[in-house]
C-alpha cells in the first residue's frame, strides 16, 4: 500500500537523514536530581527526518534525556532547541514544542474512562481546535495504519498490550508532530506483541518521521536507525552508523554493554 | 487409571450438573451458614435472636398501631401498637414546619421541580438531557423564588422554615455546593503556586480542625461582630454558608485521595499533547479521579444530609426539633418512640437512596472498561 506521507517533513526524506538542518539541538545540557548529577554534558543534534536510537543500561539517563526535550523534566544547564524554539521555562514556548513533539511511552497511558477513537480525537479537538469530524476522520485514518480500525469504539481496557501501545502511536501521530519520542515503547509487551509495535515504528520510520528511540530491540536499531547512540552514567559514550557501532564498537563500555546484550 | 477421559470420545463428554450437596441453595446453607461448628452454632444463635426480635417488631410496627386517633388514650384503646396516628396528626408541621398553610403547594412545586432537575444530573441516556442540563442550572432561583416569594408570590421568612423542607433545604445546598468548592480547594492544594497552596491548605485544616455545631454557632452569633453594624444577614442564609463551607473541606480531602491515585503517566500523557493545565484536569485527571473518589464522597454526602439536624441547636426548627417539640403536647403524652421512629424512616429513606445511587453509578462507570 502507498504510505501518504504522515509527517510534515518534506517528500524527498525517506531515505535516512536526507534533511539538512536540525531540528533538535541539546547544547551542554545538564541535569541534576538534587545532588545527583543525572545527565552529564550532553551535546546532541537531530537532523529532520533522522532516526536515533539510544540504548545504554538502566540508570544511565537515556528516558532522562529524551524526557526534557519535551519538558516532561527539566534541565538545570545548557540548551534545548527543538524545530528553532528553545526550551525554556515559558509556557507558551512549552506549548509549543510539546505541540510538535509526539511521545510514546512504555506503560501506554491511554486515557482508560475515553474510548479509543476518543483518545487519539483528544488532542487535535482540544489543542489544535480541528472540528470533531475532521478530528474522527484523521483518527480512523492512522487507526487504519496501525492496522487497528475494528477497535476504535472499544476501551483502552479491553485491548492487549500490543493495541493499546498501537494506539498510543496512532494517537500521538494525530497531533500531526514533526518529531516522535520513544521510550522503551516495548519492554512491557509480551514477546508476540513487540513484533507488531516494531513493525509499526519501522513502517512509520519509512515515511521519514524524525524519531528518537530508547529501545532495547537491537534488530530495530539494525533495520532502522541512522545512528545508534550508547549512554552510560549520564553521558553519551559513543554514537555512531549501526555497522560501524555494531561491528567495530570504539569504547570498551560499549563493547562490553553489547556482549551482555547480544549475547543471549 | 488411565489419562484420557474413560468412557467418551474427547470433545464428546456432556456437561452434567453437580451433585445436589454441591449446587444451588443447599451449597449456599452448606458454605455461608453451616459451614464449620461455630458457624453453625452461630446460625442458630442468629435465628433464636431473630425470633425474639422481629414478631414484637411486626406486632408494634405493623399489626397492633393505631393509624387513626385524636389523642393518645384514643390510641390506646383501639390498640397497644405503635400511634401512628399521632404522626399523621403532625404530618403537616413535621414537613413543612411553620410555612403558612395557602403557600404550601410552593414547597411541594419546589420539591417536584427538584427532583426533574435531579434527573439530567444523575442518569446520562435520557432525550433532551441538554436542555435538562440548562434548566437544572436555572432551578435554585426557581427554588428561591418559589420558597421566599416575592415578585408576585407572597413573601415568607426563612424563619417559618422547618421541619423535613429544612431538612432538605440545607441538605441538598450544602451537597451541590459543596462538591465544586471542593474539588477547587483539592486542586489547590496540589497547587505550585505557594499562595494558593497556603490558602487551600489552612482553609481545609480549619474546616476540619472545628465540629459544624461551632460553625453553626458563629454563623449564628459571632458573625455579626465582623460585619459592618447594621448588617442583617439572613441566619438560614449564613446556616446554608457554613455547612457547603464544611462540606466543601471534607470533599476537598476525598478528592484529593482520588487525585493521588492517578498514575503520574496520565498526568505525562496529558502534558506531552501540549493539554494545558485546566484542559487536562477537566478531560482526564477529573473524570478519573471523581470516579474514584465516588464512595468518598457519597459517605460525606450522607454524612451531611444527617448532619443537618443540628441546625436546631441554634434555634432553627428541622424535623428531629419540630418532633421533639411535638412530644410536648399533653394529648400525646409519651410518644417518643413513634416520633423518633419516623424521623428514623425519613433519614433512613433519603441516605439510603443516595447510597443505592452511588451503587448504579460506580456499576455503569465500570461498564466502559471491562473487558
Amino acid at each position: 500500500m502507498g504510505e501518504t506521507n504522515i509527517s510534515e517533513a518534506p517528500k524527498n526524506a525517506v531515505e535516512s537523514s536526507a534533511g539538512d538542518e536540525d531540528l533538535i539541538q541539546l547544547i551542554d545540557m545538564h541535569k541534576w536530581y538534587g545532588d545527583f548529577h543525572v545527565l552529564k554534558n550532553i551535546n546532541l543534534n537531530v537532523k529532520r527526518g533522522e532516526r536515533i536510537v539510544v540504548c545504554g543500561p538502566s540508570g544511565s539517563g537515556k528516558s532522562t534525556m529524551i524526557r526534557c526535550i519535551n519538558r516532561l523534566e527539566e534541565h538545570q544547564k545548557g540548551q534545548i532547541i527543538v524545530d528553532g524554539i528553545e526550551l525554556t521555562n515559558d509556557l507558551k514556548q512549552i506549548d509549543a514544542i510539546r505541540r510538535e513533539v509526539g511521545m510514546v511511552f512504555q506503560h501506554f497511558n491511554l486515557f482508560p474512562h475515553l474510548t479509543v477513537l476518543e483518545n487519539c480525537t483528544l488532542g487535535p479537538i482540544w489543542v489544535r481546535q480541528t472540528p470533531k469530524a475532521e478530528a474522527d476522520a484523521t483518527a480512523m485514518e492512522y487507526l487504519e495504519k496501525v492496522k487497528i480500525p475494528e477497535q476504535a469504539l472499544k476501551y483502552p481496557g479491553q485491548l492487549s498490550g500490543g493495541q493499546q501501545q498501537r494506539v498510543a502511536i496512532a494517537r500521538s501521530l494525530c497531533m500531526n508532530p514533526r518529531i516522535m519520542l520513544f521510550d522503551e515503547p516495548t519492554s512491557a509487551l509480551d514477546p508476540e506483541m513487540i513484533k507488531e509495535v516494531l513493525d509499526t515504528m519501522i513502517q512509520l520510520a519509512e515515511t521519514g518521521m524524525t524519531m528518537i528511540c530508547v529501545t532495547h530491540e537491537m534488530g530495530f536499531a539494525r533495520t532502522v536507525a541512522d545512528r545508534v547512540i550508547f549512554m552510560d552514567g549520564g553521558e553519551i559514550i559513543e554514537s555512531n552508523e549501526p555497522e560501524e557501532f555494531f561491528g567495530n564498537p570504539q569504547h570498551e563500555r560499549t563493547q562490553l554493554f553489547l556482549s551482555q546484550i547480544l549475547g543471549h | 487409571m488411565s489419562e484420557v477421559t474413560q468412557n467418551y470420545v474427547p470433545g464428546t463428554h456432556p456437561d452434567l450438573p453437580a451433585p445436589v450437596g454441591q449446587r444451588g441453595l443447599v451449597l449456599w446453607l452448606r458454605t455461608n451458614l453451616f459451614s464449620s461448628w461455630i458457624n453453625t452454632i452461630m446460625t442458630f444463635i442468629g435465628i433464636y435472636l431473630l425470633y425474639l426480635m422481629i414478631p414484637p417488631m411486626l406486632n408494634w410496627a405493623v399489626l397492633d398501631a393505631v393509624v387513626n386517633a385524636s389523642s393518645r388514650a384514643e390510641c390506646r384503646e383501639i390498640g397497644l401498637g405503635a400511634c401512628w396516628a399521632f404522626i399523621g396528626n403532625r404530618i403537616n408541621i413535621l414537613t413543612y414546619g411553620f410555612y403558612p398553610d395557602e403557600e404550601q403547594w410552593r414547597v411541594n412545586l419546589a420539591f417536584v421541580l427538584l427532583l426533574v432537575a435531579l434527573v439530567p444530573i444523575l442518569f446520562d441516556k435520557i432525550p433532551f438531557r441538554k436542555q435538562g442540563m440548562i434548566y437544572s442550572c436555572v432551578y435554585p432561583f426557581i427554588a428561591m423564588w418559589l420558597l421566599l416569594g416575592g415578585y408576585g408570590l407572597t413573601p415568607v421568612g426563612t424563619d417559618e422554615f422547618g421541619g423535613m423542607m429544612l431538612n432538605t433545604v440545607v441538605g441538598v445546598t450544602g451537597i451541590v455546593f459543596s462538591l465544586p468548592i471542593g474539588i477547587l480547594l483539592a486542586l489547590g492544594r496540589q497547587s505550585h503556586l505557594p499562595i494558593v497552596k497556603t490558602i487551600s491548605v489552612c482553609f481545609i485544616e480549619f474546616i476540619r480542625g472545628v465540629p459544624l455545631i461551632t460553625l453553626l454557632f458563629v454563623a449564628s452569633t459571632m458573625l455579626n461582630y465582623f460585619l459592618p453594624p447594621g448588617t442583617t444577614f439572613d441566619l438560614l442564609l449564613r446556616v446554608l454558608i457554613m455547612v457547603t463551607l464544611f462540606a466543601s473541606g471534607y470533599i476537598a480531602e476525598v478528592v484529593r485521595g482520588g487525585l493521588q491515585a492517578i498514575p503520574s503517566g496520565q498526568y505525562e500523557a496529558a502534558n506531552s499533547m501540549g493539554l494545558k493545565y485546566w484542559q487536562s484536569m477537566r478531560l482526564i485527571i477529573l473524570p478519573q479521579a471523581l470516579k474514584i473518589s465516588i464512595p468518598g464522597i457519597v459517605n460525606t454526602f450522607i454524612g451531611l444530609f444527617k448532619d443537618t439536624t443540628l441546625v436546631l441547636i441554634i434555634g432553627l426548627l428541622d424535623v428531629l426539633g419540630i418532633g421533639r417539640s411535638s412530644l410536648a403536647d399533653a394529648k400525646w403524652n409519651g410518644l417518643s418512640n413513634e416520633v423518633y421512629v419516623s424521623i428514623a424512616i425519613f433519614f433512613f429513606v433519603a441516605c439510603f437512596l443516595m447510597s443505592r445511587y452511588s451503587i448504579y453509578l460506580e456499576g455503569k462507570l465500570e461498564k466502559g472498561h471491562k473487558r
